[in-house]
């Protein structure tokens, strides 16, 4: 074997987000264990750091109807019930307590009159529910996790790469895994007892996108290398309102939070096209008319919310028929106007200023537009995936054991479609619980020894670009892999196109192969992107054969030659695993049942 | 200032190479409306030179990655417009001069991740109410959530002439980390006193080697009032407890023990 550097942990938790910090945070309180935190960037800067909007837990200090309950309720509803119901239990009971705990950590949220913590609405949640901190949500919590964390005695692993889990034999428990620092390019083994994914998602599997670069499916494909199961992985979140406009900040995100804070979405022919469309499950809890929506927004409790603050994925495709009906914007999108709330609040550019002051800043910045005066123009972008891999709703373990998953990488709570809010809360309670239980599982593990060759070949992997330099050029790759899935796999999908789209990656796999770099190791963004390519191809495919076999629409996943729901479809989640010959296989896995007490608190908050 | 029209070609003169080898490097590309500096790289590493290392994350000012010195000045490379850059002259890219350098535009910032570290941590009160949570007024809040803006490009620590002049990085923190620690001595809830570590020169404070150029307030990307509002009273509060003649006189009476 070749010499590696070698780092012994109990627990390594690769990803530094939300999930990866906070499961950091809670192995090492565990205590007695020794645990490394691995992550692709400087530390802080991961892609929790752009969440906007807040954090989800029914507290009740904005609105005291509000409960665990209504918030399960609420999820179980904007997942359209594929969600796994203990983990939407879970998440909806202990929600409240993560947000506690990140204030006594120092976290600063914005107050209530009386010194409580302030909720805000959002799509979706029927009572007022995001604790925030102005539009800049996720940033205090990554910082409130990072600055608790450093003194916990975890030992951080900034800019590496990882490129393979490591196994006691086939499909069976993790013993480490390998991979490299960016800054030198020096290959690295870490021996753990357990392992935690908090890898985040997929992003840059499509061209337009609101997900940073480290967004390449590294979880997904390291744990569907591992043997584990993926699921949900149909259902991708197209966020309604990205940036269209100019061309290089296409899929930058707008915050739903300029919709909650009254921001409306308008056609070419100034209509509010949303209340053209209320989905009947919604009809009840939606205005109907335009007066309504705003006194909602401002607090009225009799008020019913605004069609602006429907479910993402509605949202979404009620734009794309706008733009389809030649009802666009000049670039393709709608207009979103929160400049309009000048009607009913003095001083409202100051007051917008205050609210959202980096939707203020990256507007005027980026596109010179003054939000305070002038309408955005928005448009669907790719941001989010429900699917991942399959986890226990209670300890967060995958189907290989001792690999634990967390955050965006699992699945499991949003099932069809995630709710605004819930996914920073995602990361800590399910962060926490990923932690906790791969701490109680490293303690109980004998010690192992590492499997050599695996590591030698993972080795020789990687560097084969280097052997090929003069072959493509790897970002060439990347971008065409981005158009093909944008165009054949994006927000309306039908046979036909998603057929293409498998043929086209079998071909981008070939070209895969032959991408070659020049230069050395030493940090060499072409080369890092030749072994990006590996994961993009494999959650690529992933999401084509899932969206392929669900024949109908549903959350997230819209298919134009099957637009609408089917019973047929409505009590399984879809798989994929790996073959022992390689290939990618299918299957339909019944739904996690919900009890029936739970049964009972979705019928009660119909 | 020049606004190209859709499709001209400008160069970028970008550091380029690895420590002692690296030397400035003319790439040409293409320029589009609404680009800025961190797409033109992109260009150039997908187009011709791709082991071109810079680092980025979120492309929208938020992370505080992609800190670079943009024609002299310290900026994000996201938030820079082209349409702003005079392209008619070569546009100068260069890394932060204030960090050893790694390869093309990435520095070795880790050293401001080991001072960080060395600041006392946030210390609540006890809670104010029989849950376990606390009550704070918006307005006690906001003076604080100011520095909490703060996204750690480290644009200040690489302008400030104490750190990139005279290297004092071995006692002094710099703006980064005086914003860091004013974040928690003004936090409602915090009850800790750093005071002595930012009087002293072992690496944690040095507060005195600031001479209030309010060069740090000027680069923020966050438009955080570095000086007047971090800065200037946590120097205050050194003072206060370390040399006011008055107060002295106070502890040399005040009874022992």
């Amino acid at each position: 074997m070749a010499e590696f550097l070698t780092h012994e942990h109990d627990v390594i938790v690769i990803g530094a987000g939300g999930a990866g910090l906070r499961a950091a945070i809670e192995a090492a309180a565990a205590g007695g264990l020794s645990v490394g935190l691995i992550c692709k960037s400087l530390l802080g800067k991961a892609h929790t750091v752009m969440a906007e909007g807040g954090m989800a837990a029914a507290m009740a200090n904005v609105d005291d109807r509000d409960s665990w309950k209504v918030h399960f309720a609420d999820t179980m509803r904007g997942g359209q019930y594929l969600n796994n119901p203990i983990m939407a239990e879970l998440h909806a009971k202990e929600a409240p307590e993560r947000v506690r705990e990140l204030e006594a950590w120092g976290a600063l949220f914005d107050r209530t009159k009386d010194g409580r913590i302030l909720q805000r609405n959002f799509g979706g949640h029927k009572y007022p529910r995001l604790a925030h901190v102005g539009d800049r949500t996720g940033l205090e919590m990554i910082r409130t996790l990072q600055d608790h964390g450093i003194h916990q005695g975890i030992e951080v692993y900034m800019e590496h790469t990882t490129i393979a889990l490591l196994q006691d034999g086939p499909n069976g428990r993790v013993t480490g895994c390998f991979g490299y620092d960016r800054e030198l390019g020096r290959f690295r083994v870490f021996k753990a007892k357990a392992i935690v994914l908090a890898t985040g998602g997929i992003g840059r599997a499509f061209k337009i996108t609101s997900n940073s670069w480290e967004y390449t499916g590294d979880g997904q494909a390291l744990a569907y290398n591992a043997g584990a199961d993926l699921t949900d992985m149909e259902f991708v979140q197209f966020h309604p309102t990205g940036m269209v406009w100019p061309p290089s900040v296409r899929g930058i995100l707008v915050t739903e939070g300029v919709r909650g804070e009254g921001g409306v979405l308008r056609n070419s022919e100034g209509k509010r096209f949303m209340f053209d469309d209320i989905p009947e499950n919604y009809k009840s809890s939606t205005a109907d008319k335009e007066g309504e929506g705003w006194r909602y927004v401002t607090g009225d409790k009799a008020a019913r919310r605004p069609p602006e603050l429907l479910t993402r994925d509605h949202v979404a495709r009620c734009i794309m028929r706008e733009v389809k009906a030649g009802r666009g914007s000049p670039h393709g999108g709608v207009f979103l106007d929160i400049a309009w709330i000048k009607e009913h609040v003095p001083n409202a550019p100051e007051h917008i200023k205050k609210k959202l002051p980096s939707m203020y800043h990256q507007f005027k910045q980026l596109a010179n537009l003054d939000i305070t005066t002038t309408p955005m123009e928005v448009g669907p972008t790719t941001h989010y995936i429900m699917g991942g891999v399959r986890v226990d709703g209670v300890t967060q373990m995958t189907t290989v054991p001792g690999l634990f998953a967390a955050g965006e990488v699992a699945a499991g709570l949003h099932g069809a479609n995630r709710l605004g809010g819930n996914s920073l809360s995602d990361l800590v309670v399910f962060g926490k619980r990923a932690g906790e239980h791969a701490a109680e599982w490293a303690r109980k593990q004998p010690p192992s020894k590492l499997d050599e060759s695996r590591l030698d070949n993972a080795a020789k992997e990687a560097l084969a670009p280097f052997d090929r330099s003069g072959g493509e050029n790897p970002f060439g790759v990347q971008h065409a892999l981005q158009d093909m899935m944008q165009e054949k796999v994006g927000i309306v999908r039908n046979e036909s196109d998603m057929g293409a789209a498998l043929d086209a990656l079998a071909k981008l796999k070939a070209r895969s192969a032959g991408v070659g770099i020049d230069g050395n190791r030493e940090y060499n963004p072409g080369w890092h992107t030749c072994l990006d390519l590996r994961n993009l191809m494999c959650v690529s495919e992933a999401i084509t054969r899932s969206a392929l076999d669900r024949r109908e629409s549903r959350g997230g996943h819209f298919r134009e030659d099957f637009p609408n729901k089917e019973a047929a479809f409505a009590n399984h989640n879809t798989i994929v695993r790996r073959a022992s010959d390689g290939s990618m296989q299918l299957s339909r896995q019944p739904l996690v049942p919900t009890r029936d007490d739970l049964k009972q608190v979705i019928e009660e908050n119909k | 200032m020049a606004n190209p029209a859709n499709g001209t070609p400008a160069t970028f003169r970008i550091w380029s190479g690895q420590r002692e080898a690296a030397a400035f490097k003319d790439f040409t590309t293409t320029v589009t409306e609404g680009m800025v500096v961190l797409d033109a790289v992109h260009q150039i590493q997908a187009e011709t030179a791709p082991t071109l290392a810079c680092r980025w994350n979120c492309k929208a000012g938020k992370c505080g990655s992609c800190s670079a010195e943009i024609n002299g000045k310290p900026r994000l490379m996201c938030m820079t417009r082209l349409d702003e850059l005079d392209l008619s002259r070569p546009v100068v890219v260069e890394p932060m001069r204030s960090f050893p350098h790694v390869k093309d535009l990435v520095t070795d910032v880790s050293w401001n991740f080991r001072v960080k570290k060395r600041i006392k941590p946030f210390k609540p009160r006890k809670p104010d109410a029989p849950d376990g949570t606390w009550r704070m007024q918006q307005a006690d809040v906001d003076r604080v959530q100011e520095f909490r803006k703060c996204i750690e490009c480290f644009l200040c620590q690489d302008v400030c002439h104490v750190l990139r002049d005279h290297h004092k990085h071995p006692e002094f923190a710099g703006p980064r980390h005086f914003v860091y620690t004013a974040a928690l001595e003004m936090h409602p809830l915090d009850t800790e006193n750093r005071l002595a570590d930012l009087k002293g020169t072992d690496g944690h404070g040095g507060i005195g080697y600031c001479n209030i150029t309010k060069c740090c307030t000027k680069v923020c990307p966050e438009h955080i009032t570095i000086t007047d509002n971090a800065i200037i009273p946590l120097k205050e509060r050194v003072v206060d407890e370390y040399y006011d003649p008055i107060a002295k006189l106070f502890k040399v009476f005040k009874p022992k023990g």
